[in-house]
């Protein structure tokens, strides 16, 4: 019953950083823009609110908590949309190819999340591990009474706030996208942008909103790997494939973020499963790893073979739209 | 003044440029170019606080001041650009292959296989052509899945490709357990350090002159094949329209099939040069990102192979320099990859202004 419990609180532990990232890439999907840049994305939100949170601490004598929080979501949000801003300004406004930048994207995320964690303190002066503690002490806050309870409370309370942002943030963008006006013209932007163009709707600033947003949001998942996972500190590569996993999620949960939710503990679940079988090898756990990546492409295969509309891609997914080019 | 360009707004007009000349469209890269590294000297002079020229200096002696160094800069060069000739037939064809670095992984890992297994039966030169055929054989298998279901069941290719990279890493994990060597090391090692037994031999003096005619060997015979051949001839048209390609009766699926076991051969390929031509041992890193950033190489480049080349000096060169810079200030070398990201940001960017021209609007002219 123990390890049950405990292998249901790790699958969540590992499936949040996941559903941030898949929540904000289906927003940004939804919009026609398929942001490979992600992955990179995530590094550069973890290492911005884990800097902030850095010098925040490093700059009083007596830190308190909760400011350290706000720098730390503040530094972060900003960076992510920093990261969104090259990925939008490059692919809507200078029309360049969505892969190319995406990826490109990534190698710079990817390289400015560990360089700056593998430098920064050598950087200020110091020596070292990066270390956040204050902070992250209050990223790790369990709600008081409620974690209190035997069984149910461990499995439903003994979270952070994070976890239940992300949860929140993805309810609330499957009822945008599904139920709310800004959300249909996001899909009509996203499946046919001629369409939308010519029913009056604004096209560039509905991929320029939706991106950002969603890099915002993907952010988060850098974020809450870095302070609730790690405890406020930083291991190069130490976020791994995750974000490449949230861009897989995208696809299990056919484009809904509501899906993505029980989508993200299945990934989780299965990126620590090694652990809990037995009579697992060193070699075969690492077979077993493979799980979440050949298990998307079974999803992705068949969802080409389906033919609901509402379960595919958005039609114009990796397209750029030129207005003059209709 | 981002929103009033792209919807062609009130105060800037854009045009499609129907020509370009050559001059002005390499004036535009060249400015690109300096600016990126402008961008870049003031990241560096922020980081370091030194005199940026300085650290210019810096990576020009990182990047080709010795001998040795000169040597890895032209290795590194030329494995990005076969990374990128590989996947040229692929892009031609607008079949988004992000693969490259999972093709790469099972090239090198039939050659570990290969040097593991026979580096003590089979004579050296046969082993080496041995490990070439079975590494090109394991990138092609590895491009075909992905390529068969596109045909097919028009299976999304960038989502595919892109997954079965971390399966092609957990596959090199699997086997880095059978190959560790020292037991317990979680690491293979140098392969074959004694013996030499399925490396690449010395040519010109150097241990990676194989690799340079090996390369500039394929880059040439797929600018034939891209120009020349009816094959190449077939892909540029499924690519321009598969609807045209179909009336004039190509076989789209043949076509698609045969040309990602091409693209995915040549990944393989280089995955060979990598393992058995530069680094002699296997890991999840042996591919390193370069499958990402060739396909930036290749896009870029437009497919021409001497843009490749020079887009490919151009990035090795600064990242070479900018480890180099990194390990002096005691910095860790990930500082090469923001470098990278940088330059990338302003080549991408600036095809915009060669492809458009903007015009500012007159007052009173209306849109």
């Amino acid at each position: 019953m123990n390890v049950i419990l405990t292998f249901i609180q790790q699958a969540i532990g590992q499936g949040i950083a996941i559903l941030f990232g898949a929540t904000g890439e289906i927003l940004t999907e939804k919009s026609g823009n398929l942001n490979l840049g992600i992955p990179g994305i995530m590094y550069m939100g973890g290492i911005a609110g884990l800097m902030g949170a850095f010098f925040y601490e490093n700059g009083n004598e007596n830190p308190i908590p909760v400011v350290g929080l706000v720098v730390a979501m503040l530094c972060c949000v900003a960076a992510s949309v920093l990261g969104g801003l090259i990925y939008t300004f490059l692919t809507v406004t200078l029309r360049a190819n969505q892969n190319v930048v995406g990826l490109a994207l990534t190698t710079f995320g990817t390289g400015f999340g560990n360089f700056f964690g593998g430098s920064i303190s050598k950087i200020a002066g110091g020596v070292g591990q990066i270390s956040v503690k204050v902070t992250a002490s209050a990223f790790r806050a369990r709600i008081p009474v409620l974690s209190g309870i035997p069984v149910l409370g461990q499995i439903l309370f003994s979270y952070g706030f994070l976890t239940y942002l992300a949860i929140i943030l993805a309810l609330v963008s499957t009822y945008v996208i599904r139920r709310m006006r800004v959300g249909l013209h996001l899909i009509a932007v996203g499946e046919s942008p001629a369409t939308a163009d010519a029913a009056g709707i604004n096209v560039s600033r509905y991929k320029y909103t939706a991106t950002l947003i969603g890099s915002a949001i993907a952010g988060l998942g850098g974020l809450y790997f870095v302070m609730e996972y790690l405890g406020g500190t930083w291991s190069n590569n130490g976020f791994g494939d995750r974000g490449w996993l949230a861009v897989a999620l995208v696809i299990l949960a056919l484009w809904n973020p509501a899906n993505a939710i029980w989508g993200s503990f299945i990934f989780g679940g299965l990126y620590i499963i090694y652990i809990y079988i037995p009579g697992l090898n060193r070699a075969t756990q690492e077979l077993v790893k493979m799980f979440p990546y050949v298990i998307t492409i079974i999803v992705l295969i068949f969802t080409s073979r389906r033919n609901k509309p509402e379960n595919q891609p958005p039609a114009s997914l990796g397209l750029n739209y030129f207005r003059e080019e209709r | 003044m981002n929103k009033k360009h792209a919807a062609g707004g009130s105060v800037f007009h854009l045009t499609k440029r129907s020509s370009i000349s050559r001059k002005k469209a390499w004036a535009i890269r060249f400015a690109a170019i300096l600016l990126s590294l402008l961008v870049c000297a003031v990241f560096i002079f922020m980081i370091t606080k030194q005199n940026p020229l300085q650290v210019y200096a810096g990576i020009i002696d990182g990047a080709v001041g010795t001998n040795r160094r000169l040597w890895v800069t032209i290795r590194e060069t030329m494995t990005l650009l076969i990374i990128a000739v590989g996947l040229t037939p692929a892009f031609r064809m607008r079949f988004w292959n992000i693969g490259a670095e999972g093709q790469i992984l099972m090239g090198g890992m039939m050659t570990a296989f290969m040097m593991i297994n026979f580096g003590n039966t089979i004579p050296s030169g046969l082993l080496l052509v041995l490990i070439l055929i079975v590494s090109v054989a394991a990138g092609m298998i590895w491009g075909l899945f992905p390529a068969v279901f596109k045909a097919y069941f028009n299976t999304n290719e960038t989502l595919f490709t892109l997954m079965l990279n971390y399966v092609a890493i957990q596959i090199i994990d699997f086997c880095i357990v059978y190959w560790e060597n020292p037991k317990g090391s979680n690491s293979v090692g140098i392969i074959n350090a004694g013996t030499r037994a399925g490396w690449m031999p010395q040519v010109f003096g150097s241990d990676y002159g194989l690799n340079v005619i090996i390369v500039i060997l394929v880059t040439i015979l797929m600018s034939l094949y891209m120009r020349y051949s009816k094959q190449g001839y077939e892909l540029a048209v499924v690519g321009e329209s598969q609807n045209t390609a179909r009336y004039a009766g190509i076989s789209v699926p043949r076509v698609m099939i045969r040309t990602m076991m091409i693209s995915g051969g040549i990944c393989g390929l280089a995955g060979a040069i990598i393992v058995s031509g530069a680094s002699h041992t296997i890991s999840t890193a042996t591919a390193g990102g370069r499958g990402f950033t060739a396909i930036i190489v290749a896009w870029m480049s437009k497919f021409n192979p001497i843009a490749m080349l020079a887009v490919s000096v151009f990035l090795v060169f600064m990242q070479q320099g900018s480890i180099q810079i990194a390990s002096q200030f005691g910095l860790n070398e990930n500082a090469s990859d923001i470098i990278t990201g940088i330059l990338l940001f302003f080549l991408i960017g600036c095809e915009f202004f060669i492809n458009y021209r903007i015009e500012r609007k007159k007052e009173s002219g209306e849109g």
